[in-house]
């Protein structure tokens, strides 16, 4: 059973046309893939799932529910939260207490908030960095605080926003590993990711995004051969291995 | 713990005992920082914790000053009971205000004018209502009554400025220690982050704007009954917003302690350059003053009581 519909949906600055008449839908605990070259309108996309940004046509659904007119909170609360492309950790909260922002709208009380996010932490490897200030933190860090933050809100979909750029091999070795293990526990996810070796390690399936449009749909062995991905994105000679 | 308890303590009978202490100067002196402290105490709700920069809490002050004025000359209503009064129009003003700014997504300078703005218009308001005394200015007749709010000599006001302030403080301690705090503070840092992770931030801010204002209006009922005396171009300017979030800024935005600190070094600095560069040059101890104030500014950003936890925490060896 499909958990997100993504249909028809479309959404213009100005003349520029960032999202053309997108769909797609996410099923229950998939993890799907999003690639497509810089300002294909991949994070727009994800702005309109998140709330963030409206569409000027078609409809995004959740559970069944339309989410137009919801404002990102609502939409979070319901079970589908954003990590963000350039990381936003609160700077002058410390990494336990920004992961606690994300665990409170679940709980009464701030002590089974803190459980959670202690779990949390543990789960991300940032158990040890706790007391450091959001601003204090490495780039891997920032991303795995990223994520830390968006799964101590329980949700049933994540979407993650390019969480592996700018980490070097070793770090994008381990983020692969956290984000199956999170996968594992259930949870769906669509990920933007420019980092092919972790798409390719990660997806299901592949949408790829070109111009604001679907240009190709599929599971990633058959993405990597296909024609138009290739010119639009890929380029010659990719064999699906390297990246 | 143990310390905490004794230095509390400590703390505590000192200022019970402070006031019979000292000369009359001395006991106004600190009804002022208590005072001042109170309303940094009350701005720094929203502009500390939430982040938002009000420049325009001399409207809520005023609203809690004319209103259990007004209600106590004309209908005899207690200024106790009338102070409740101002506080609730305070908070639907700064509800209005908060819905126009926060529903329309006014940030940073945007929502420093219109809070400017809001306060402009409550001055002009003011200055041609009748029953507030217009440009004359509205006077209390003295007639010393606990009960209206009226005390013979210093000292009573001295402990209802400090239940005050210790009131407001309490107020910030819980929310500090609950869900609000650390959505406040979220969405101080990042709005959209705070957004993304299920705060309600229209919601948490309007509530930290009506909190803040409706103590800002105790404030000012507190004012009234210690000045007997309102005017719109002396409450009701931006001048005495400032006065009021100077504080907050100068002691760390954002703490319990700070707005305390930054009322007592203010007041402290206020009186000292009065006393040492008053006579001379006219005016030269406010220049002496606005001197002093960008000296703090400049060396400490984030306000004195953060700089001073940094320094202990470092002398002490546990990292910031």
């Amino acid at each position: 059973m499909s958990l997100l519909t993504v249909e028809r949906v479309s959404k213009s600055f100005g003349g520029l046309k960032a999202v053309s008449g997108a769909t797609f839908t996410l099923a229950e605990g998939e993890m799907l893939g999003l690639i497509g070259p810089n300002g294909a309108g991949k994070t727009t996309l994800f702005h309109l799932i998140s709330g963030f940004l409206r569409p000027d046509e078609g409809r995004v659904r959740y559970a069944g529910e339309d989410l137009a007119g919801l404002r990102p909170h609502d939409i979070c609360q319901r079970g589908m939260v954003r990590t963000f492309q350039v990381t936003r950790p609160f700077p002058r909260l410390s990494v336990t207490e920004n992961v606690l922002v994300g665990a409170m709208e679940r709980v009464a009380h701030r002590r089974e908030a803190l459980a959670i996010a202690e779990e949390v932490l543990a789960l991300t490897g940032l158990a040890e960095k706790g007391g450091h200030m959001g601003h204090s933190l490495t780039l891997a860090d920032r991303k795995r605080l990223e994520l830390a933050r968006a799964l101590a809100t329980r949700p049933k979909v994540l979407l993650l926003d390019e969480v592996m750029a700018g980490l070097n091999p070793t770090e994008t070795g381990r983020l692969i590993e956290l984000i199956r293990s999170v996968h594992a526990c259930g949870i769906a996810i669509l990920l933007i990711e420019h980092v092919m070796k972790a798409v390719m390690a990660l997806s299901q399936r592949i949408l790829v995004l070109n111009y604001g449009e679907l240009i190709a749909e599929g599971s990633p062995e058959t993405i990597v051969r296909n024609p138009k991905v290739i010119e639009a994105y890929l380029g010659e000679g990719y064999s699906g291995l390297e990246g | 713990m143990i310390v905490r308890t004794v230095s509390a303590a400590g703390v505590f009978a000192v200022l019970l005992a402070l006031p019979y202490w000292v000369s009359s100067v001395w006991q106004n002196l600190l009804i002022t920082t208590f005072y001042y402290a109170y309303l940094a105490q009350a701005w720094n709700i929203l502009g500390g914790y939430a982040g938002q920069l009000s420049l325009g809490h001399a409207a809520f002050f005023s609203i809690g000053a004319y209103t259990s004025a007004v209600l106590a000359i004309h209908w005899g209503i207690s200024p106790w009971l009338g102070m409740f009064v101002g506080a609730v129009l305070a908070m639907l003003l700064s509800l209005g205000i908060g819905y126009l700014g926060f529903r329309f997504g006014l940030r940073g300078f945007y929502f420093v004018l219109l809070t400017v703005a809001s306060a402009e218009i409550c001055r002009l308001i003011a200055l041609h209502l009748p029953i507030l005394g217009g440009y004359t200015g509205l006077f209390i007749n003295f007639t010393p009554n606990p009960l209206q709010f009226q005390f013979q000599g210093k000292i009573p006001y001295y402990f209802v400025s400090l239940g005050f302030l210790s009131a407001a403080s309490l107020v910030v301690w819980l929310i500090q220690r609950s869900k609000l705090g650390v959505y406040l503070l979220a969405i101080r840092d990042d709005e959209d982050a705070s957004e993304a992770l299920g705060v309600d931030t229209f919601r948490y801010k309007m509530v930290a704007y009506a909190v803040s204002a409706a103590l800002t209006a105790f404030g000012g009922t507190f004012y009234a009954y210690y000045q007997f005396y309102l005017q719109p171009n002396t409450v009701l300017t931006m001048n005495h917003s400032v006065d009021i979030m100077i504080r907050a800024i100068v002691g760390g935005t954002g703490t319990i302690l700070g707005p305390i600190l930054g009322s007592f070094l203010l007041e402290l600095l206020g009186e000292f350059s009065r006393t040492f560069f008053a006579g001379g040059v006219a005016g030269l101890n406010v220049v002496m003053y606005g001197v002093l104030l960008i000296v703090v500014v400049l060396f400490l950003p984030r306000g004195v009581y953060p700089a001073i936890v940094a320094l202990v925490r470092r002398a002490t060896g546990r990292r910031a």
